[in-house]
């Protein structure tokens, strides 16, 4: 719904993301509040997860175009992170390609792998694909443990160089953050703009009902394959991210938790929507690296019994509780929130 | 040739665990439709709580006196989890999955990822992250025949596989309840339009889930001891259940032994090819090739539709 006195006058017009001069005004404040103030005004351990925050968004934003808009429940998600991640640091180590070259290719080596794995959507569906993509989380962890030594490093992980442009070196979390916000921008604005295009339209088609999708002509098991293609390549984007951020990468920092967590961060956002993987990324990220470290010792002090295990457990039932009443109460996730918090804005007084 | 006999042998009693997890996450398919991710958690609490009743639980002294011990007797201690696996059931069901009722496949799943969530950290929480030994009640001493080992305590589980799998055979084909069960799978609304009360339908079949999952746990406790690492063997189980197809109870009791042989002879032949690690992840490829040539399993209900 657009603001009372905006009409679409032109096709530009309607086609445009930001549409009325208040969201221009707000969009290049928030712009400048990021880019110019924000990573300068804070400490490091809050720039290590906004840059967390950056890498992971994108490997959402993939699952949101197979799972949200295409409707492919995927729990791989990962271990094509994972894919790319390694793809990469082989290539920025081992063979010395600069990071802007290589992270391309690890993009489409992923998406190639993803291919591989999306093949049993030509025969099965739903609950069954699932478990294909359970299968890739734990056939490409073992693979990466099990491939050569002087490759992937094996199971001690994997140094990876750091990324530079010239003379200019990405090594501390605050110039990471100039390389890692405008990818992930980069990929919001792709991620936001193949929803609305032929393919993406095609993709919602088959999510809500594939045999009629088939019926308009719309290539069910090309599209499918199509989405595995393009997920994975975010994925492999944000593996890239994740190699160079952490430096040295592992298969312990792809495993199914993080697949699940990462499908947690959509169902909480709100599936299908693109702002809802940010907010959902931004909401679960936070919850897991900001307010359950902090809580931890708190609540350590009040029940001492429950000590030893706090951290890890508080994690894992907060991740649990937050998921069960997003599903309960509001399955369309924080995305549609902000729908019904935008329409009662614009029509304030009236409440319809 | 021995070697290989006693590979198939203690693969088939180790794919018998494997069943009896499975037979768990098929109870709940084959009544309510619903794909239960959470069931090796089940299972992992199932053992926890029933060893805080074993051992971990000291008597007060007039009770002590009664029973002749600190601890309480054994049947008494197995009873007792049944009866909380009883409440677990019924409380997963009714908070949790009713609400579910009618959502999609994905809003499905993703409860009970958050259930197997939430039950993971709940046992960090409550019971820590070390590993816990049963009382022995089983007795330990390998049974030889031949040449070949069998450990009683697989055998005893493979034996309980078995009964269960007749029992609920008979239960599911003559049994009132078990008819219903399988009408309320096969559709929520027409099931209640012929008089089938569905809510009681889905908690019965969550609680019979979870009783056999604590029988599990149990039974496995006594093998191996319980730690956290048991919630993987829900995931282990989930090939085991394709391929013996999702809603069959023989499909699930057969297809945990093939899977445990496979995978004992995975490790032996297979694992000095690739260094290892084969254990883990020889059900997931076997996973894809059922999803790839036979994606019903080899007993499921085939239900025509192309995709």
């Amino acid at each position: 719904m657009l603001p009372a006195g905006t009409f679409n006058t032109t096709y530009a017009n309607d086609m445009a993301i930001i549409r009325t001069r208040l969201q221009w005004t707000l969009f290049i404040a928030f712009m400048i509040f990021l880019f110019g103030i924000f990573p300068g005004a804070v400490d490091d351990s809050v720039l290590t997860l906004a840059n967390n925050i950056a890498i992971v968004l994108i490997a959402v934003l993939g699952l949101n175009i197979l799972t949200g808009l295409c409707g492919q429940i995927s729990i791989g998600q990962a271990a094509f992170m994972g894919v790319g991640a390694y793809l990469h640091g082989v290539m920025v180590t081992k063979l010395g390609l600069n990071f802007l070259i290589a992270m391309p290719l690890a993009a489409l080596g992923t998406a190639l792998i993803g291919l591989l794995f999306g093949i049993p959507s030509l025969r099965v569906k739903g609950f069954y694909l699932a478990m294909a993509t359970l299968a890739a989380q734990f056939i490409i962890t073992w693979s990466i443990v099990h491939s050569p030594r002087q490759i992937t490093g094996g199971a001690d992980g994997l140094h990876v160089a750091v990324a530079s442009l010239g003379a200019l070196k990405f090594d501390d979390e605050k110039s990471f953050f100039y390389l890692a916000f405008p990818i992930a921008a980069l990929m919001i604005f792709f991620a936001k703009n193949i929803a609305r295009t032929r393919v993406g339209r095609a993709f919602i088609a088959i999510r809500d009902n594939d045999l009629a999708a088939q019926a308009m002509g719309i290539n069910l098991f090309r599209y499918k394959l199509l989405a595995f293609a393009l997920s994975s390549a975010f994925a492999g984007v944000a593996g890239a991210l994740w190699a160079h951020h952490l430096v040295v990468i592992s298969p312990d920092h792809f495993l199914l938790t993080d697949s699940i967590w990462q499908l947690g961060m959509l169902i909480v956002g709100g599936l299908g929507s693109t702002l809802g993987a940010i907010l959902g990324t931004v909401f679960l990220l936070t919850l897991r690296d900001w307010a359950v470290p902090t809580a931890a010792p708190i609540l350590g002090k009040m029940f001492p019994l429950f000590q030893l295990d706090l951290f890890t457990s508080l994690a894992l039932m907060i991740f649990g509780v937050v998921l069960m009443v997003f599903l309960i109460f509001e399955p369309r996730g924080l995305a549609h929130r902000w729908e019904i918090f935008k329409a009662s804005y614009r029509l304030h007084p009236f409440s319809y | 040739m021995t070697v290989l006999l006693q590979l198939i042998l203690s693969g088939i009693m180790v794919g018998s665990i494997y069943s009896l997890v499975a037979l768990g996450f098929v109870l709940i398919y084959k009544s309510s439709g619903i794909i239960n991710v959470a069931q090796g958690q089940m299972l992992m609490i199932g053992g926890f709580v029933s060893w805080t009743f074993l051992s971990g639980i000291q008597l007060p002294d007039s009770l002590a006196t009664i029973f002749g011990s600190k601890y309480f007797p054994i049947p008494i201690a197995i009873a007792l989890s049944v009866l909380v696996a009883i409440l677990m059931g019924l409380i997963i069901e009714r908070l949790l999955l009713r609400p579910m009722i009618g959502q999609p496949i994905l809003a499905v799943v993703m409860m009970t990822i958050a259930l197997a969530a939430f039950m993971d950290g709940m046992t960090t929480l409550l019971w820590g992250a070390g590993a816990r030994n049963f009382p022995e009640f089983i007795p330990r001493t390998p049974i030889r025949l031949g040449e070949l080992i069998l450990s009683p305590q697989h055998l005893f589980a493979f034996l309980l596989a078995i009964l269960l799998l007749a029992g609920f055979t008979l239960f599911f084909q003559r049994s009132h309840t078990g008819l219903q069960m399988r009408a309320a799978a096969e559709d929520h609304r027409v099931a209640q339009s012929l008089g089938v009360n569905v809510t009681r339908v889905f908690a019965m079949a969550w609680i019979i889930s979870a009783v056999v999952s604590t029988l599990g746990g149990i039974l496995l406790g006594s093998i191996n001891g319980i730690n956290l690492s048991l919630s993987f063997l829900g995931l282990k189980v989930l090939p085991v259940v394709l391929l013996g197809g999702l809603e069959s109870i023989p499909g699930a009791i057969i297809a945990g032994p093939i899977i445990g042989i496979l995978e004992n002879l995975g490790v032996a032949y297979l694992d000095p090819l690739v260094g290892g690690g084969i254990k883990e992840v020889a059900p997931f490829f076997i996973l894809l090739v059922v999803l790839l040539f036979k994606p019903y399993g080899l007993f499921g209900l085939q239900r025509i539709e192309r995709v």
